[in-house]
């Protein structure tokens, strides 16, 4: 039955919200089609499945257009049973997964963006913000678990496991580009850069992120025209 | 019985969207008020990270953002459901949700500010108010059907909130001929018994908001 469970993904190579999408999908075995869009010439398509923010990624189930990142991974989580539950079963860990992943989406990920896009001392100013934000991750690593970390594999990976890649993956490349190092893996985030190592190591991740140079360019091609229009 | 507590502040619309969603499932909680200038001791534990109301207690665990709070109270009290069962439906819901979230800033920019500030966050607050009257509500009564849910809740800034803050400002946005179905809606809501009899003073608000805007406009001088 070709019509049940199609699924496409329409979204931009470099958009780490495409990733954490991208990442869901493999995750749970589910076969999709990708559709790349170019961001300055958007498909008909997309502006007919997301009229309200023309934003990548879209996902369509069915036909069923579903957008935004993070509403996107729970209708996944909600609709695919089979293979790891990207949310626990007890509500209370739920709750705490889903303001971590909240944190990580707003307070790191967004200000990261920021750094990308400034210099001098607007751009130190976030740098130090970064590296709070980083520190409050850290004690929230520990307060999920407080048994110690388990073991990551493909089958226990989880919402917060995606988010920590999708912003963090490319960590090499983002170096490179800044000049400077965001992730502290000896004073302020040892628990965060272990757990990402660890999820570097796995088969699905290793498939899903681009090519170093590849990210290398996209960020250098962000960072200049955003200072080029600050300049302006 | 496992008990609930809620810390908060009188005039806050992320702690009535809370208390809303309490009432409705009909659960018994302490509310415990919060004075912002002197946060307790036990709300900075419960919350170290954003030092804010509401924060949702039970059984001594703490629950932050009122929208992760709201999913909590749903997933354990699941009687008189604030979200659809269907996967695609929910999705829906959520996006609109996030939506709120990422635009209602505007509104409260709008008290904030003066000039230019406060003309781009009218500006933002119409755009805002255009999309949800043009694709957020539709031909239904409320955004969760012919029963108010989690959208009609977390919107509620819009309904009882913005209109203090168009008054303050002396400006007039959420108008029944600029935008009939959002009108409407607010009428309805502010008509559902929990809702009604479950909002802050309007005229305390207004006192308040006011007070605090010279605050604001006055420090930034």
């Amino acid at each position: 039955m070709a019509e049940e469970n199609k699924v496409s993904l329409h979204g931009f190579f470099a958009s780490p919200y495409v990733r954490r999408v991208d990442l869901a999908l493999k995750f749970k075995g589910i076969p999709y089609e990708y559709v790349e869009e170019d961001l300055k010439n958007k498909s008909s398509l997309l502006l007919k499945y997301n009229p309200v923010h023309k934003k990548v990624p879209v996902l369509v189930h069915n036909g069923k257009p579903i957008v935004e990142s993070l509403v996107i991974l729970e209708y996944i989580d909600e609709t695919w049973k089979n293979g790891p539950r990207f949310l626990p079963e007890d509500p209370y860990k739920r709750a705490q997964i889903r303001f971590w992943a909240s944190f990580v989406h707003q307070q790191v990920f967004e200000n990261m963006v920021l750094i990308l896009k400034t210099d001098g001392e607007a751009q130190e100013k976030t740098v130090k913000e970064v590296s709070e934000k980083l520190s409050l991750l850290e004690e929230g690593i520990k307060s999920i678990f407080p048994e110690g970390i388990p073991i990551i594999n493909q089958e226990n990976v989880g919402l917060l496991d995606i988010l920590i890649v999708s912003t963090f993956g490319s960590y090499k490349a983002q170096e490179e580009v800044l000049g400077l190092k965001l992730i502290d893996p000896e004073k302020t985030s040892p628990l965060l850069f272990s757990r990402l190592k660890a999820l570097l190591e796995l088969h699905v991740v290793k498939g899903a992120l681009p090519p170093h140079e590849k990210v290398v360019g996209a960020l250098k091609f962000m960072r200049q025209n955003a200072l080029n229009s600050a300049s302006v | 019985m496992a008990e609930v507590k809620l810390h908060g502040i009188w005039f806050s619309p992320f702690l009535y969207r809370v208390i809303w969603a309490l009432k409705l499932k009909g659960i018994s909680y302490e509310y415990i008020e919060e004075d912002l200038s002197n946060k307790s001791p036990l709300l900075l534990q419960y919350n170290p990270v954003h030092k804010k109301i509401p924060v949702l207690v039970h059984s001594r665990k703490p629950i932050c953002e009122s929208m992760i709070i709201i999913e909590y109270i749903e997933e354990k009290w699941p009687q008189t459901p604030l979200l659809p069962s269907d996967p695609y439906e929910r999705a829906k819901a959520r996006f609109w949700v996030k939506f709120v979230e990422e635009k209602a800033p505007a509104i409260w920019s709008l008290y904030r500010s003066t000039g230019e500030e406060q003309k781009k966050a009218l500006k933002d607050s119409s755009e805002m108010l255009k999309i949800l009257e043009e694709q957020g509500l539709g031909e239904k009564k409320f955004f969760g059907g012919d029963t108010i849910g989690i959208v009609d809740i977390a919107f509620g800034v819009i309904a009882h909130w913005f209109g203090v803050f168009e008054e303050i400002v002396e400006v007039k946005v959420l108008e029944a001929h600029a935008f009939p179905r959002l009108h409407a809606w607010k009428e309805n809501f502010e008509e559902v018994p929990v809702i009604k009899e479950n909002l802050p003073d309007r005229d305390k608000m207004l006192d308040y908001f006011k007070k605090r805007r010279m605050e604001i406009l006055s420090a930034s001088q």
